[in-house]
């Protein structure tokens, strides 16, 4: 078996449109499966009411945006090490998706935090970090985008993406480091503080979300691929098909 | 470039040019530091923009003393960021532009020598005269001496390390649309660690706290940042050049 038989554009392009449809009926499965359990099953919180509901939105999205960043950053390592153009184009076809996690989970969370907190916003290290990943994705983007060879856009956002990195650690530690007013993880390797339909539905969502998220990139690098490849062979034999 | 550098090994066959990260970092420094010199300009107007950005707060804000006293060292800190970042483009662009750095990777040098000797001119062009200014304006928000100095300490920690990241993304925006609004969407996020503790440590000072762990957590940034960047400017310049 050649491992790398889908490490190709050309390949991986067939590949990708058989398994985004799949991603996108995972998702969409789980997603109704998850707001079953999560606006309907699970039992009303003792101190936060019905508040505390958004977490099944918040929360796997939060995952996500840190998630996605890093497999971003693992595909830019990946393009300016071995030079590989899928690598590239997978990370470019994963940082809109990221970035609208991470606007998500911040947008979600300023739902949360004004009927808990007293305010949609306060300037917490959880917080700011977040929103500075959120700037991250943008400033790869942007990047990526600004110029005229993309190859070159490539490279320059894979560099940016790697620096960023380490913004991850100080998000996800951010509540143990700092006293801050963001509660603390509730689910962690050790058990978990919360009842259980709370959590299978938390964790049915971010299974929804980490499909949505993978059928979103797939449809998007393929039109990538399209786009780069459009002068080779195989694309042109695609559009005469 | 592998072929200037088989002309090169062609030309002088007895003796190949050894390159070395010192011999780039000196020689790199040393010219910035001549060309600064006698454009003195640059530096006098980062240093400028500073004390005015400085003294508009007063002004825009209000004047009272006390107010003036807690907001001292966070204005002080972002005006001395933002002077610091308005720099960014004089380490890399206009050697971009005439051909210069194309040059200098055709040098014997590694990149990542004469790119960190290019950075610490500039630092010492930018991140020193705003230290050094940093009490002067701290005494017209009406700063306690020790405040002042804890002050001045946090931006002698920090602003090497703004030097160093922003450097890196001076480097990746070379040639890019956008220019100087792409490149604030590259640096200012990357600042805004090294922007909390900084300031935060003549805070934790002014209202009676020890600010040892800002300045502990500045100085482990700096060690980190000096140990890692130079690696992420010698390939982004690489990046940009080829």
């Amino acid at each position: 078996m050649n491992w790398f038989y889908f490490a190709s554009p050309s390949t991986f392009y067939g590949l990708a449109g058989r398994m985004a449809p799949w991603c996108f009926v995972a998702a969409a499965l789980l997603a109704a499966w998850g707001l079953f359990l999560g606006l309907l099953v699970a039992p009303t919180d003792a101190q936060q009411g019905a508040v505390y509901r958004v977490i099944f939105i918040h929360v796997p999205t939060a995952w996500m945006s840190m998630f996605l960043y890093f497999l971003m950053a693992c595909y830019c390592a990946l393009s300016l090490i071995f030079n590989t153009r899928l690598s590239a184009m997978m990370a470019r076809a994963i940082a809109p998706t990221g970035a609208m996690m991470t606007f998500i989970a911040l947008w979600t969370g300023a739902f949360w935090g004004r009927p808990t907190w007293g305010a949609y916003w306060v300037w917490d290290a959880r917080l700011t970090s977040e929103l500075v990943l959120l700037f991250l994705y943008f400033g790869y983007i942007a990047l990526a985008n600004a110029f005229e060879d993309p190859r070159r856009g490539d490279r320059a956002s894979a560099l940016l993406a790697i620096i960023g990195v380490i913004n991850l650690p100080i998000i996800y530690f951010s509540v143990q480091w700092w006293n801050t007013l963001h509660q603390g993880a509730s689910v962690s390797f050790r058990g978990t503080s919360m009842h259980v339909t709370m959590l299978t539905g938390m964790l049915v969502m971010s299974g929804a979300a980490w499909m949505y998220a993978a059928g979103a990139t797939l449809v998007r690098v393929r039109a990538i691929i399209l786009e780069r490849e459009r002068r080779t062979q195989w694309v042109r034999d695609l559009g005469a098909a | 470039m592998t072929e200037a550098s088989a002309l090169r090994a062609r030309a002088a066959p007895a003796k190949a040019a050894e390159g070395s990260f010192s011999g780039g970092f000196a020689w790199a420094m040393a010219r910035d530091l001549r060309i600064a010199w006698r454009h003195p300009d640059e530096a006098v107007l980062t240093v400028a923009f500073f004390a005015l950005v400085a003294s508009l707060f007063p002004l825009g804000i209000g004047a009272e003393p006390q107010l003036l006293a807690r907001i001292g060292p966070g204005v002080i800190w972002v005006g001395a960021l933002l002077a610091a970042f308005l720099a960014l483009p004089n380490i890399f662009a206009s050697d971009y532009i005439d051909g210069s750095l194309e040059q200098m990777t055709l040098s014997p040098h590694p990149a990542i020598g004469w790119a960190s000797g290019k950075i610490a001119a500039h630092w010492i062009v930018s991140g020193v005269p705003l230290t050094l200014l940093s009490p002067l304006i701290g005494l017209q928000y009406g700063l306690t001496p020790d405040t002042l100095v804890v002050q001045a300490l946090s931006l002698a920690l920090g602003t090497p390390v703004l030097s160093l990241l922003g450097g890196a993304c001076a480097a990746l925006a070379l040639g890019a649309r956008g220019g100087g609004m792409l490149l604030a969407l590259l640096a200012l996020p990357l600042f805004v660690p090294i922007l909390i503790f900084g300031a935060g440590a003549a805070e934790a000072q002014a209202t009676g706290m020890t600010p040892m762990p800002h300045l502990s957590i500045l100085l482990a940034a700096l060690i980190a940042a000096t140990v890692g960047l130079p690696f992420a400017v010698g390939t982004a310049v690489r990046i940009a050049v080829d």
